[in-house]
């Protein structure tokens, strides 16, 4: 299988950022938005092409999928403990490549519309083009240091692209929030490769995940604290990858991150950057599940059960229809953690791995596909708050039902999308823990509640007053609509259990229908549960929130979390921890410091004479020099 | 060799002038008198050089030809030398070291 | 000031003096060429251009007059006993230099031939007059210059044509020049 072309993927739109970055102010903005779009044409071409070729022209060898790996080495540590620079192609790379270069492409189409007329529109092109690249070098990693340069890289475009909107103050700190958070978990992914590292002498995804490698076998050789300290890297590594993908107790930045424009929330906050994390574990999923018996995968399974509820219940309540959808993503990404997480290696065990890239595929195509609508909304109306929106059904037909579709799929109705991988996500769980069935079954309906609620809100409900009539966005943001609209319709019926599972053989996918049925149910309960209180102005859903009373009130703040970290950060580890450490820094070790720069201000205000820059008292000094140098050379060492 | 003059003679007269040179270099204050003071060090090192030549080496040609380069080294530097005192002046009015030196800020 | 410049071009003119003594005429003829025309005439043209009559001339401080003079006197005790105490081996003989002698030296690519530093010390003169009109001409557009129809045969003339015009602006704001 020819595969060179493949570096063009990421380096095309590192291309269109390099150009449009370095050429910022020279370029039009109509020039910039065309020349983004084509890059990722171009990327997605080829990803499309890559897609093909490797599914169904190349296929599989004696029954697997092949990897291809090309790299060079870029540090030497030891013979084999060295970092390589290249990339990998198996069937979860592929699959990612289609999902970010899709997504990329129609958020780059949208944006041309979304950001016309804005001051920084060629900046944002390049952003989102960086973005792009890192988030391909991030598929492509043959290694775990690879991937983790990316995945900072990705981090920092995330940052530079919530931070877009610079001279807004919640912008800023929101970009800040994200980068700090993130980073702190990153520290944790970075120690996890450092240990992983220096125990099993590799950072190579393939050596690493081999099932009959060394480094699997060998997982008991060391132990930390009762477990191995292969499974310690694993959790330190997953505490990177729940960072990034908003997993709770990690997960605060992801709301905040909605202050950027909308298309960047529908990329990097939605579709591709969260689900990194997701993705990072499943390269790793073998170790995950091998080792130790799963006991980091079990951490996984129930970070992610946990998060998907918690999220799904803070959703209910908020007001602003992005930070809806951002619990809604999160929650979703606790249901692909989870799917993980009770996963399975070998032939039909491996659904859950399955499942949830089954859903990271789907999810990408229809909460894209939410946010940009949610964006259409948010263009016409000029506000982000449900107060303010209602009955748009009339004026914005394309928003509505494409809205609509992805609502449908995100809520698991049949046939679209979501209901396929939800459904096989649910199964998964059923397999393996009840528990973890129920979690699942509940946030489906809560997803579906949710959801309904927003759409409701947003395109049928009371009749608000505008104060310019709203209308329908211009094409090049509802031709990305229709497109993801029919992609999620279609998305459901990519045969994946035949194309990317845990030991890349593939198997027969079928439907439990019990199982489906019950969530389809769920989901049904939800929806109209949701028409009751929302579709027509009432107050039954007042009412029912003053019944629920703290609860409910607690919710919409988000269980307090912000509010927890803030007072944890401020009272407990400032005080307790910051402070002394501060007075010893203060007093000793900065006395120290501040003792020796002052000794150096006064020796230097002391001798700032002879640097006078007066070329003549040089010149003196100079031959002062030459006369005692003479004079001793002539008359004392004369011998 | 000049007949009546010996070589020392012509060497203190040399290093007179050339610590005549650096005095002035040292203690004027105006960029034309240090000028002047560099011509005075760069003629007595050329008269070094040719006097040298002439006493000790007189079948040779070098400090000769060192002392033409030398001389047009010289011719050189003032030319840029009084292009930047020129330039200098119309900036700051003045030929004074002291004003100039608000440069280095 | 101008006093100053006027026994410079005394010492030049002496310095040439010796070197006629030693016998090197075409050495004490570019020594007054170059520096008594060249040089002086250049200076001179500077000291008119920057000096006005209510300019006082700044002295260093007499503490630092007189360190440097001890310095110099210093400097000068080390250079005298020294040559003083070498044994000079003078050759005694007296050869005249023809200036064909000096041109064929200048010109040499053979062993201890001058025709490579020859070559720089004509790139660095270019280079130097370029450098020189570029400095001087300050703020004025370059670009409006007309090209120069012959090339200049000495930096110091082009240099001169230039002051001209300075001077004439100089003096058109009345204000007179003063000497020391």
């Amino acid at each position: 299988m020819n595969l060179s072309y493949i570096l063009l993927i990421p380096f095309v739109p590192l291309a269109v950022f390099l150009v449009l970055g370095i050429f910022n102010q020279k370029i039009k903005p109509a020039v910039s938005g065309y020349v983004g779009v084509a890059g990722l044409a171009i990327s997605t071409l080829l990803s499309y092409y890559t897609a093909f070729q490797y599914f169904f022209v190349h296929g599989k060898a004696d029954g697997v999928y092949q990897t291809f790996v090309d790299k060079f080495i870029w540090m030497h540590f030891t013979e084999s403990l060295h970092i390589d620079m290249g990339y990998l192609i198996d069937p979860i790379s592929v699959m990612m490549m289609v999902v970010v270069s899709t997504v990329s492409l129609m958020v780059n189409i949208y944006s041309r519309g979304y950001m016309k007329g804005d001051d920084g529109y060629t900046r944002f092109f390049a952003y989102l083009s960086l973005f792009t690249f890192s988030m391909f070098g991030l598929v492509l990693a043959t290694n775990l240091f690879q991937i983790y340069i990316f995945w900072e890289l990705v981090g920092v475009s995330s940052f530079l692209l919530i931070g877009y909107y610079y001279t807004k103050t919640s912008a800023i700190a929101a970009a800040k929030k994200a980068f700090i958070v993130t980073r702190f978990a990153d520290f944790g992914f970075l120690i996890g490769i450092f240990i992983m590292g220096y125990y099993t002498g590799t950072f190579d995804f393939q050596e690493l995940t081999n099932p009959e490698g060394v480094v699997i076998l060998n997982w008991a050789s060391t132990s930390f604290m009762g477990l191995s300290v292969i499974t310690w890297a694993l959790i330190l590594i997953f505490m990177g990858g729940a960072g990034k993908s908003a997993m709770f107790p990690l997960h605060i930045w992801l709301p905040d991150a909605m202050e950027g424009p909308t298309p960047v929330s529908a990329l990097i906050h939605a579709a591709t950057m969260v689900v990194a994390g997701v993705y990072l574990v499943a390269r790793l999923f073998p170790m995950f599940y091998l080792v130790e018996g799963g006991f980091a995968l079990q951490i996984v399974a129930y970070v992610g059960a946990f998060s998907s509820l918690f999220a799904a219940i803070i959703a209910i309540t908020q007001t602003d229809i992005k930070r809806v959808l951002a619990f809604s993503t999160m929650s979703q990404l606790g249901y692909m953690m989870m799917a993980l997480g009770v996963s399975g290696f070998e032939g039909h065990e491996g659904v859950g791995y399955m499942a949830s890239m089954f859903h990271l595929f789907t999810h990408a195509m229809f909460k894209a596909l939410l946010f940009l609508g949610a964006g259409s909304v948010i263009h016409a109306v000029h506000s982000n708050y449900l107060k303010d929106m209602g009955g748009l059904r009339k004026y914005m037909p394309v928003t509505n039902i494409t809205f609509l579709i992805a609502a449908l799929a995100i809520a698991g109705v049949p046939p679209l999308a979501g209901f396929w991988s939800k459904d096989e996500i649910l199964v998964a769980a059923y397999e393996n823990s009840q528990f973890i069935y129920y979690i699942g079954v509940f946030v489906a309906g809560l997803t579906a509640f949710y959801m309904f609620r927003i759409y409701f809100g947003i395109f049928w409900g009371k009749d608000t007053k505008y104060e310019h009539t709203p209308h329908e966005s211009p094409s090049s943001m509802t031709l990305p609509l229709l497109i993801l609209a029919f992609l999620t319709l279609i998305a459901g019926f990519v045969p994946f259990s035949e194309l990317v599972t845990a030991d890349k053989t593939g198997f027969e996918a079928h439907l439990n229908l019990p199982l489906a049925a019950i969530a389809v149910g769920v989901g049904l309960i939800g929806i109209i549960l949701a028409w009751i209180f929302y579709k027509k102005e009432n107050d039954l859903a007042t009412r029912f929130a003053s019944a629920f009373g703290v609860f409910y009130k607690w919710t919409s703040h988000k269980f307090y979390f912000d509010e927890i970290y803030f007072f944890m950060a401020r009272k407990v580890f400032f005080k307790s921890v910051a402070a002394p450490i501060a007075f010893f820094d203060k007093k000793f070790v900065d006395g120290t410091m501040e003792g020796i720069g002052n000794k150096t201000v006064l020796v230097s205000r002391k001798i700032k004479a002879i640097q006078s820059g007066k070329v003549q008292d040089y010149a003196f000094g100079f031959v002062a020099g030459v006369v005692i140098i003479a004079f001793v050379f002539i008359y004392i060492w004369t011998n | 060799m000049i007949p009546g003059v010996s070589i020392t003679e012509i060497l203190t007269l040399t290093s007179i002038l050339f610590f005549i040179g650096i005095y002035g270099f040292i203690t004027r204050k105006n960029l034309i008198s240090i000028l002047i003071s560099v011509e005075l060090i760069l003629n007595a090192s050329v008269v070094n050089f040719v006097i040298i030549n002439k006493y000790l080496f007189p079948d040779v040609l070098q400090g000769v030809v060192y002392s033409i380069f030398i001389i047009a080294v010289a011719a050189a530097e003032t030319a840029l030398a009084v292009a930047i005192i020129i330039n200098l002046y119309r900036q700051v009015s003045s030929v004074e070291v002291k004003e100039t030196e608000v440069m280095k800020y | 000031m101008l006093r100053s410049v006027v026994y410079l071009l005394f010492v030049l003119i002496g310095i040439a003096g010796i070197y006629f003594l030693a016998d090197y005429n075409f050495l004490a003829a570019i020594q007054l060429t170059v520096y008594a025309g060249g040089v002086v005439v250049l200076i001179i043209f500077s000291v008119l251009l920057v000096h006005h009559i209510e300019m006082q001339l700044e002295v260093a401080n007499r503490k630092k007059q007189l360190l440097t003079g001890l310095l110099c006197f210093a400097g000068l005790a080390v250079f005298l006993t020294t040559i003083y105490s070498h044994p000079f081996d003078v050759a005694g003989k007296t050869v005249t230099t023809t200036t064909a002698q000096i041109g064929e030296r200048l010109l040499d690519y053979g062993p201890g031939g001058f025709i490579l530093p020859f070559e720089v010390i004509s790139v660095l003169l270019l280079a130097a007059m370029i450098g020189a009109i570029i400095i001087a001409k300050g703020e004025k557009k370059i670009k409006n210059k007309q090209p120069h129809k012959s090339p200049e045969p000495d930096e110091e003339v082009s240099l001169e044509t230039e002051q001209e015009i300075q001077l004439d602006r100089i003096l058109n704001e009345k204000s007179t020049v003063e000497t020391e």
